[in-house]
């Protein structure tokens, strides 16, 4: 299955300033009972967004209306702890295209990047620039570039570059996905399990 | 120069390189459960394709089963939708299942070691983040997403970026009362719960030769929790003695020509690490955790670190943590009130770890204060419990003995610690909410958990252990 294409993005953020953003944070496990991919955006950071009577929590970001936008903005070490990619799969049905941090826990970053989400790792001091700059204007834009892999702050101009693997990054464009790569080799991995075999 | 174990096994599984991108990576054993698969499994169903190799994959249903009355039918009926899915699943595509009931039923890395499916050299995934346990005997295993889950269905292979390779060695010798999960928690609070992200680790040192391989499986399985990708072990005599005779090890002639292979598993001398990091075990205390990730941890007689001496950035988040967590800084971890102990998960819920704490409470009672928790780490290993007698004698002390499965480690099924209650737990997380909405996790190793659970507060298990 295809993924969506990456479209260069303008749009506002949701700030997060929180360190240690795990996975049982972002989508807690009793929520893991689907067998579909979808719906999971309904609960994300469920415990932090209700209370005990699933009332929503107002001092929280999501349930704040002043925070939108396409992007996530998180504190380090975003993502850690658990594989589940209904992580990502919260995340992306929320409605959020880009996530921003000092740096992501790896197995979240290969999450996102399959389900079409660009995890973008940013400088600390740019993170911190990032988040400033949101309390100052929760309207303050943000331009996501994933072709010339550059962040900007509309606001001030200031633009920083991104890393990614230039395969992934082709995927994201194109809207491919791995397994349709993988079977594009199928004969290469029969080759290489028929010469083990021997 | 000379390889590292990690290269020797890697390399022998690359079978394309994509031009600055992943490797693609050829997959020995595939894991699976009934939490990350469905979705998977729906892919290749859509796309039209069989699995690839099936007798590469085994699969049981761990994360959400029930832990009492498994001969019932599962009440809650979106976990019996997943578990009767895998079932499905495995059954159109001719996967094989150690399905609820089954004698090897059982937590997926319990039940890899105990099958022998886990052996020396190999690359094994699974949908879980602790399938690094299998790195305990020199197998690249690592845990993946369910888009990957379906790509190793469909193709047999995963495209990953190599990581890079740390060693972390620890020499000496352990103090008594010292296990491995101090060791692993030890290792995690020096070097942060983000210390190994993008690395991929090798244990080395006195330490680990000593270890058995289940104490060497709980140091691999919490590799992640220090955001490593994986851990490994060099495979030794005792990794052989381990996998000999199990169900998939090799037999005869076979079994030679394996044991040729795996004996040459290991990192060159020569070989250069991205980084390398020196514990001495006489540092090594028993560990607790006091915070919200499994980097907050300090020696059991030790105090939690005051607001002081946390840098300045991380101070919000630590604040956080400790008002979750019902804590102040600089407050002393002895003597603090517990009210749950559960002893089980993939880290420490195998037969050893059984023995340690029925060794410990053998005569002794729980404390009034505290629900005890026993959950096996599978079939296999409540079958060894019940036949050494340590069912009895912890039922005798008071503990509850459930059926296997993930249970109070992620609390997906009933098994869950009640809000603002406070639990030691010998699983990997302590994360927010982990064991249960509100609920606050205290790790620590299966000897601690004994003591706690006999005494009904944090304490040192040594002052109990010299009486
Ligand atoms: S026991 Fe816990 S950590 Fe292990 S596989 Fe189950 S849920 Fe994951």
């Amino acid at each position: 299955m295809a993924i969506d294409k990456f479209r260069h993005t303008i749009s506002t953020a949701v700030p997060l300033p929180i360190e240690n953003v795990d996975t049982d944070q972002i989508i807690p496990a009793r929520f893991l009972k689907a067998t579909t991919r979808d719906g999971f955006g309904e609960n994300l950071f469920r415990d932090w967004r209700y209370d005990n009577s699933d009332q929503p929590i107002p001092d929280f970001v999501l349930n704040n209306p002043i925070y939108r936008g396409k992007i996530l903005v998180g504190g380090k070490n975003f993502g850690c702890g658990s594989s589940r990619e209904h992580a990502a799969w919260a995340v992306g049905d929320y409605g959020f295209k880009v996530v921003v941090s000092s740096f992501f826990a790896d197995i979240f970053k290969n999450n996102a990047l399959n389900n079409g989400i660009l995890p973008i790792t940013v400088s600390e001091d740019f993170l911190a620039q990032i988040f400033s700059e949101i309390e100052k204007d929760p309207d303050v834009k943000f331009e996501v570039n994933l072709e010339s892999q550059t962040f900007k702050i509309t606001s001030t101009a200031v633009e920083t570059d991104f890393d990614i693997n230039p395969y992934k990054k082709k995927c994201l464009l194109n809207g491919y996905d791995d397994i349709d790569y993988l079977l594009s080799i199928s004969d290469k991995i029969e080759t290489f399990e028929t010469a083990r075999a021997e | 120069m000379g390889k590292t174990l990690f290269d020797k096994i890697w390399d022998a599984h690359v079978i394309d390189e994509i031009e600055g991108g992943p490797s693609v990576l050829y997959i020995d054993k595939h894991l699976i459960h009934e939490v990350t698969s469905p979705q998977a499994f729906n892919g290749i169903n859509k796309r039209g394709l069989k699995v690839r190799r099936p007798e590469r994959t085994v699969a049981t249903p761990d994360h959400n089963v029930p832990t009492i009355d498994q001969h019932l039918p599962i009440k809650d009926k979106l976990s019996k939708y997943q578990v009767d899915k895998l079932t499905e699943n495995c059954e159109q595509h001719g996967v094989e299942l150690y399905g609820l009931n089954h004698p090897y039923q059982g937590i997926v890395h319990v039940v890899g070691p105990q099958m022998g499916i886990t052996q020396p050299g190999m690359t094994m995934v699974c949908g879980d983040s602790h399938t690094s346990t299998h790195g305990a005997f020199g197998t690249i295993a690592f845990g993946i997403g369910t888009s990957e889950v379906e790509m190793v269905l469909a193709t047999q292979c995963i495209l990953q970026p190599k990581p890079k390779k740390m060693r972390i060695t620890v020499n000496g010798s352990l103090k008594n009362g010292v296990t491995s999960k101090d060791v692993i928690l030890y290792i995690i609070s020096e070097i942060s719960a983000s210390g190994a992200t993008g690395f991929f680790v090798e244990y080395a040192g006195e330490v680990f030769r000593s270890m058995s391989m289940e104490a060497r499986m709980t140091v691999c399985n919490m590799s992640i929790e220090m955001g490593a990708r994986g851990g490994l072990i060099a495979p030794d005599q005792k990794t052989f003695d381990y996998v000999e005779g199990r169900e998939y090890a090799p037999k005869g002639t076979d079994w030679d020509k394996a044991i040729a292979k795996w004996t040459k598993l290991n990192t060159d001398a020569d070989a250069v690490f991205d980084e390398e990091l020196k514990f001495d075990a006489a540092d090594i205390e028993p560990m607790i955790t006091y915070g919200t990730n499994p980097g907050m941890g300090v020696g059991i007689t030790g105090s939690i670190p005051s607001v002081g001496d946390i840098s300045s950035k991380e101070v919000p988040s630590f604040q956080k943590s400790l008002e979750y967590m019902g804590f102040k800084d600089g407050d002393v971890m002895i003597g603090k009130k517990v009210d749950y102990v559960f002893v089980g998960s993939c880290t420490n819920g195998r037969i050893e770890d059984l023995r340690s704490v029925a060794d410990f409470v053998k005569g002794k009672k729980k404390a009034d204060n505290i629900t005890a928790w026993i959950v096996p780490g599978s079939k296999q290993v409540e079958k060894q419990a019940i036949k050494e007698g340590i069912v009895d004698v912890l039922e005798e002390a008071g503990f509850k003995m459930r059926q296997p499965g993930c249970s109070a480690c992620l609390a997906m099924n009933d098994d869950k610690v009640p809000k603002g209650k406070y639990a030691v737990s010998t699983s990997n997380r302590n994360f927010e909410g982990r064991q249960g909405p509100g609920s606050r996790t205290l790790l620590a190793s299966p000897l601690t958990a004994a003591a706690v659970a006999i005494t009904g507060k944090i304490i040192d298990p040594r002052t109990i252990l010299q009486n």
